[in-house]
């Protein structure tokens, strides 16, 4: 065991936790923070003004001016692009008169982009005013603009706009099997935590939210820790999904929240936990009531509360906390940090969350799809899970299937399957690359696709984005570049300068301005953030961009020379001069 | 028993609880480091002391020293990673030099010598922030800083005022004041206070001083800053 040294991460604040609660309450209720809300916020919770609008700032979805009685943003992911969200969101633009990224002269209504909400099964879509509409077409829009011209409250627009279907295409080990609802909580209620840890180690459970680390060893950790009292430890769900292309957990969240709460409880039980929080990301805000619900029944039922399962000491409870549009917040670290009241900012390590997490608390965070896998293993017969899988990934793995093919969707499939049987299976047709664990993942050609799903193969979260032979790849790339720009955290120097060079340079190029020289650029940025990045967002955001240059040849096809370009278009910047003078000879130009 | 590892090929004793960089101080080695000063809680955010811990990359201020680990520091594969970190720290701000009054006393200009920069190889964003003098004794000049945090820290933790804090969020992110109008004038900085001094750029400069110690003769002008160390240890001569 290491030592830790003096802790370098932030301090908690004195009444920091939840903060971000209060300023998503007051967003939605008045559609900005006021100066006037702030300073009361600084005198309940004694924290400086700084320090709050510090917070507000960090995050996409809180602001300090007033956006408008409807907030309407375009999901803009690649797949979405594909599908034609561009021309859609201007459609809008004029239909209401509000220019793009502004708020309308009226105050009634905004529009603006924002990052994936993880619906590119079903895209074009958006959120308004947090509630995502999805399958949008012209027609939708107009009668959109129709309400929001007629200021008729949302409660009042069909409801069926805001249905969204599972979309399960295959349903495998977890999705085709049943589970009631206390089935894992009476699994350890009739045998002992040891005994859970040992069946899920033998499992071979691995976490599902993308660095795999084994689920028992990190619950064993977590119960090893020690407390100053009884059951203070901390069970969190992370259901920030955040990266581009996914939406597996949506889906989870949506149709099989059930298991997901007693997967929780069953982690307290095991670790020792009183508290548990389902941090769902601010673009799900429209499940926060169905979940809500469903915590209500599973209190009534003796699964929650006081005295679970009628055990003396097994007192358990859920609350959810919603984030507020910020990538980095699904990052472990960070999640903890936002839900103390802080800028998401990832920690050092050590301390990892398992001895010092949640208000220095001992903490366990795993992904929505783990839980679920936890409970469902608890409940069945060694062996069930190794059934499927391979030998270091056993089990199943959820896929988000989106873009060029036939059946988008929700597809479970067992580790060790490979690309090209997903690809026929979901009719993708003359596929170029597979864009697989989101942004931060890979850009693989056909000559990978017989390469397996599976943590010691191509691992992924669960984002599979296909792309077809009439797609540009440096279009594809440059998304993610944007998409890591908007999202860095800006703590370190790497990612925070890093990001927006690479986007800089991709412009440059895809702009037919680029050259080797950009190229040598690009390489040597790109592994400075891989090698020196604080954390895994600016460690994985140039993959996609290597692979584009190591698989493919579009960028070499576009450079406009061997040589040094600057960075500006130097007859272009003459322009002016030109029109001063009213010269356009050829001795006007360069 | 002290324990030991080895910093490129030098044994280095450490006690339970130290970092590597904490280590390596006491032992008069250097590792290159900006956002880092032994005064406060480390940070990691500049990257600059980036070395390799039994061959894998860590930020010197924040791993905990492993015995019997092997430590690269001064090689010439992490110089070359150090300078493209400065390169990045000098295109995102404005770094003018010749007209700053910390030339000489600037641990970033310093560092950047000693990591054997010598031009720009980046295009230059020159983004526009302004210039704070509402404060009767400090000036303090947005374009200069690093987001290091040592002012951030010092504020919180040394003075107990919060003075600072960050706002934005990836390239946006910037340097913030906590007072009513958000001017230094307005916030409750004093002369004395320890986040007044802290800054190892010309960020956050005294009023009524400039020039005291003629360029040429300053602290980095003398010294290379492995020898010479952080400018807030020589705070009576630097300015
Ligand atoms: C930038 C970044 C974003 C992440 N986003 C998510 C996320 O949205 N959901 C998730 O479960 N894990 C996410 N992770 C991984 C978490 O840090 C963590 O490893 C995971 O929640 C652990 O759960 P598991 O063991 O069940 O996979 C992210 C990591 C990074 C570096
Ligand atoms: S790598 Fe990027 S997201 Fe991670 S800490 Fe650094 S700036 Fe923040
Ligand atoms: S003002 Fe100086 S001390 Fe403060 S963050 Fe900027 S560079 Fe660091």
């Amino acid at each position: 065991m290491v030592h830790e040294p003096r802790s370098s991460n932030t301090p908690v604040p004195p009444r920091g936790e939840g903060l971000l609660r209060s300023l998503v309450a007051e967003q939605y209720r008045a559609g900005f923070i006021s100066a006037a809300r702030i300073q009361a916020l600084t005198a309940e919770r004694g924290l400086t003004r700084a320090h709050i609008e510090g917070v507000i700032d960090f995050y996409s979805f809180l602001h300090l001016e007033d956006v408008g009685r409807f907030r309407i943003l375009f999901s803009d992911n690649i797949i979405e692009r594909m599908q034609g969200n561009r021309a859609l969101a201007e459609h809008l633009c004029r239909r209401l008169g509000s220019p793009l990224g502004e708020v309308r002269a009226d105050g009634r209504v905004s529009i603006d982009y924002t990052s994936c909400i993880g619906m590119s099964d079903q895209g074009p879509s958006l959120l308004v005013n947090g509630h995502a509409i999805p399958s949008l077409d012209v027609e939708t829009l107009d009668r959109i603009a129709s309400r929001v011209e007629a200021n008729t409250p949302l409660t009042e627009w069909p409801q069926e706009w805001f249905e969204i279907p599972l979309n399960i295409r295959k349903k495998g080990l977890l999705l085709a099997n049943e589970h009631g609802d206390g089935d894992a909580v009476n699994a350890l209620l009739s045998s002992s935590p040891t005994a859970i840890l040992a069946k899920l180690e033998g499992a071979g459970l691995r976490g599902r939210g993308g660095a795999g680390f084994a689920t028992a060893a990190k619950w064993r950790l977590c119960r090893d820790a020690p407390v100053t009292q009884p059951n203070q430890r901390v069970v969190i769900c992370n259901a920030d999904e955040g990266e581009p292309g996914t939406f597996k957990d949506r889906v989870l969240l949506q149709g099989y929240a059930e298991r997901l709460f007693d997967g929780m409880t069953l982690c307290a039980g095991v670790i020792g936990a009183d508290r548990g929080i389902v941090y769902l990301r601010g673009e799900y805000r429209y499940l926060l009531a169905p979940l809500q619900a469903s915590l209500e029944r599973r209190r009534r039922a003796g699964l929650l509360g006081r005295r679970i399962g009628g055990r003396a000491g097994f007192d358990f409870e859920i609350e959810i906390e919603l984030g507020a549009g910020a990538y980095i917040c699904g990052e472990e670290s960070s999640l903890i940090e936002s839900l103390e009241g802080k800028r998401g900012n990832p920690r050092n390590r050590p301390p990892f969350p398992v001895t010092r997490g949640y208000l220095g608390r001992p903490t366990v965070i795993n992904n929505v799809a783990t839980f679920i896998a936890a409970a469902m293993i608890a409940a069945r017969e060694e062996g069930w899970f190794r059934g499927e899988g391979t030998e270091q990934s056993s089990g199943s793995k959820l896929l988000s299937i989106a873009g060029d093919c036939d059946h988008p969707g929700v597809y479970e499939y067992p580790f060790g399957t490979p690309i090209d049987q997903i690809l026929e299976a979901c009719g993708a047709r003359q596929t170029q690359a597979v864009q697989i664990a989101g942004a931060a993942g890979h850009l693989l050609p056909p000559a990978q696709f017989d390469r397996t799903i599976a943590f010691e193969d191509v691992a992924t979260g669960g984002s599979f984005m296909i792309f077809n032979e009439s797609r540009d790849l440096l279009e594809v790339v440059r998304n993610f570049a944007d998409f890591f720009a908007h999202e860095s955290c800006g703590f370190c120097t790497p990612c925070r300068v890093g990001t927006t060079l690479i986007q800089q340079n991709l412009t440059k190029i895809g702009d037919g301005r680029g050259s080797r020289w950009d190229l040598e650029t690009l390489r040597r940025i790109g592994a400075l953030m891989r090698n020196t990045s604080q954390c895994g967002l600016g460690a994985t955001a140039p993959s996609a961009m290597f692979d584009l240059l190591d698989h493919f040849e579009v960028v070499d096809k576009r450079l406009h020379s061997d040589e040094f370009e600057p960075a500006f278009d130097l007859d272009a910047a003459l322009q002016e001069a030109r029109q001063a003078t009213g010269r356009d000879d050829p001795g006007a130009h360069l | 028993m002290l324990k030991h590892f080895t910093l490129d090929g030098k044994r280095i004793p450490f006690a339970e609880g130290q970092t590597i960089m904490d280590a390596a101080m006491a032992a008069g080695e250097y590792i290159p480091h900006l956002c880092h000063n032994p005064e406060f809680a480390p940070h990691g955010s500049c990257r600059v002391c980036t070395v390799k811990l039994n061959g894998r990359r860590v930020a010197a201020c924040t791993a905990p020293a492993l015995d019997g680990a092997e430590v690269e520091n001064d090689t010439d594969e992490l110089r070359d990673e150090r300078r493209t970190l400065l390169q990045l720290l000098f295109i995102e701000g404005n770094h003018i030099c010749p007209a700053c009054d910390k030339s000489g006393n600037c641990q970033l200009q310093a560092l950047a010598y000693y990591c054997g920069m010598t031009a720009p190889e980046f295009t230059h964003r020159y983004p526009l922030r302004p210039l704070d003098a509402s404060h009767p004794d400090f000036v303090i000049d947005f374009n200069r800083c690093i987001l290091c945090e040592l002012c951030v820290r010092a504020s919180r933790d040394a003075d107990g005022k919060s003075v600072f804090a960050i706002h934005g969020r990836g390239i946006q992110a910037h340097l913030a004041i906590d007072s009513p109008s958000g001017k230094l004038g307005d916030s409750k900085l004093h002369k004395e206070d320890r986040a007044a001094s802290v800054c190892p750029v010309g960020a956050i400069l005294p009023k009524h001083t400039g020039y005291a110690v003629p360029i040429g003769e300053r602290l980095y002008d003398r010294k290379p800053i492995s020898v010479a160390g952080d400018v807030s240890d020589h705070r009576k001569d630097s300015s």
